[in-house]
């Protein structure tokens, strides 16, 4: 199968239009176009980094804060699904562990493997690698399940003295988080994916 | 080859496709990756601007009507959808009340805008607006960054958790946002790249 590049021409990944190669926009939709974003590892790297480092303190300072009779109590992302296993939700417990912890470390490990994976040449197979990077794109939004249920019991549960909850620190941490992962796996060029398939040695634009 | 809407190449892998007018009229798949590169749904147009008017005026009614009413024996609290995005609204939270306000109302209904504003005027058959393409260009962009969907199963999550300790009503908030998930999964349905992009890059005949 020929790809734009073997005619030497460029596709606009906005809308799909082909164009010659010393186009700099497309004439259809505007899009800027590049044959390949050759620095678009750098720019998943960078989101990454970012988001790991706001992970830590996602995890370590608590994500909300329920006053009952006076009594108050903190409680982080895992301390909230432990507290849910107690009451017997396991159902939502799973949900929440899973859109929070599950989804968070697994999008880490995938995104690091395919960048990994692309910076070293080499036959690769092509799609399983795009499995994985479709699922990341796919599952990267659902992780923020957990700070707007925090929003709504924040906005339900204010009884003054009787029973109240606050959000925690790790509430903010953890949306940067999710929105900076969301940046690195967007920054993915899916085209560097298959340029390094079995069927030929991978060749520069 | 170049600036002729029956070649395509795919967004995702760089596969150069030809596909006669028939073909462009039914769903169609990249070859080599499986991408969707044409949806294939008549009056594409159309419904996509009808179903995101339709956006517009459910989130307009989820805004303004009540959305979750919590009992617990005599206490009674309230929350609109206002006071689920500014219930956190202190501090070192404002971001993220912000954060939670574009996504689950000024990106969803940017979105709607921005179709209503490229689209519409095909459909009057008058000239395009001016801005239509980055217009729709954006409406495209911003699809991950819209998190209705999210939101609602955080809803879900959140009504399970105060289960044991209160007992809690539905608004007509709530029902609009519902409908609203349902009506952007149908708008999504009919987002086909090609065709709303042949129908705005092309000057009107």
């Amino acid at each position: 199968m020929m790809t734009a590049r073997d005619h030497g021409l460029l596709t606009c990944r906005s809308c799909g239009l082909l164009a010659e190669p010393q186009a700099s926009s497309c004439k259809r939709c505007d899009s800027p176009l590049a044959s390949r974003d050759t620095a678009s590892l750098q720019h998943v790297w960078a989101w990454l980094v970012a988001g790991l480092i706001i992970y830590v303190p996602a995890n370590l300072y608590p994500m909300l804060r329920t006053t009952q009779a006076f009594r108050s109590q903190e409680s982080t992302i895992v301390g909230g699904v432990v507290d849910l296993v107690h009451h017997g939700a396991i159902a939502i417990a799973a949900i929440v562990f899973i859109a929070s912890v599950v989804i968070p470390v697994g999008k880490f490990i995938v995104i690091a493997y395919l960048a990994v994976l692309l910076s070293q040449p080499g036959p690769k197979n092509a799609h399983r690698l795009h499995i994985l990077y479709e699922a990341v794109e796919f599952i990267g939004r659902w992780s923020m399940i957990d700070v707007f249920v925090v929003a709504i019991l924040v906005a339900l549960v204010q009884f003054d003295v009787l029973a109240s909850i606050q959000p925690g620190f790790a509430a903010a941490c953890f949306a940067l988080s999710v929105v900076f992962t969301m940046l690195s796996a967007q920054a993915f060029d899916p085209r560097m994916i298959w340029d390094a398939t079995d069927e030929g040695a991978p060749h520069d634009a | 080859m170049v600036n002729d809407p029956h070649h395509i190449g795919c967004p995702n892998c760089d596969t150069v496709h030809r596909f006669s007018a028939q073909e462009l009229t039914v769903p169609t798949r990249c070859a080599r990756c499986g991408y969707r590169l044409t949806l294939g749904r008549k009056d594409a147009v159309l419904r996509v601007t009808m179903l995101a008017l339709t956006s517009l005026v459910l989130m307009g009614l989820a805004l303004f009507a009540p959305f979750l009413t919590l009992n617990a024996g005599p206490f009674e609290s309230r929350a609109s959808v206002i006071d689920v995005i500014f219930g956190f609204a202190e501090g070192i939270m404002v971001p993220l009340s912000f954060a939670v306000l574009f996504f689950i109302v000024i990106i969803p209904a940017m979105r709607s805008g921005l179709l209503i504003y490229a689209l519409a005027p095909n459909l009057a058959g008058v000239a395009h607006a001016p801005l239509a393409r980055p217009a729709l260009r954006l409406a495209f962009t911003l699809k991950p960054w819209a998190m209705v969907e999210i939101f609602m199963v955080g809803v879900a999550v959140a009504l399970v958790k105060l289960a044991g300790m209160a007992t809690v009503d539905t608004g007509a908030a709530f029902w609009a946002f519902v409908l609203l998930v349902l009506v952007n999964a149908a708008q999504d349905a009919f987002m086909c790249r090609n065709t709303l992009w042949t129908t705005v890059g092309t000057p009107p005949s």
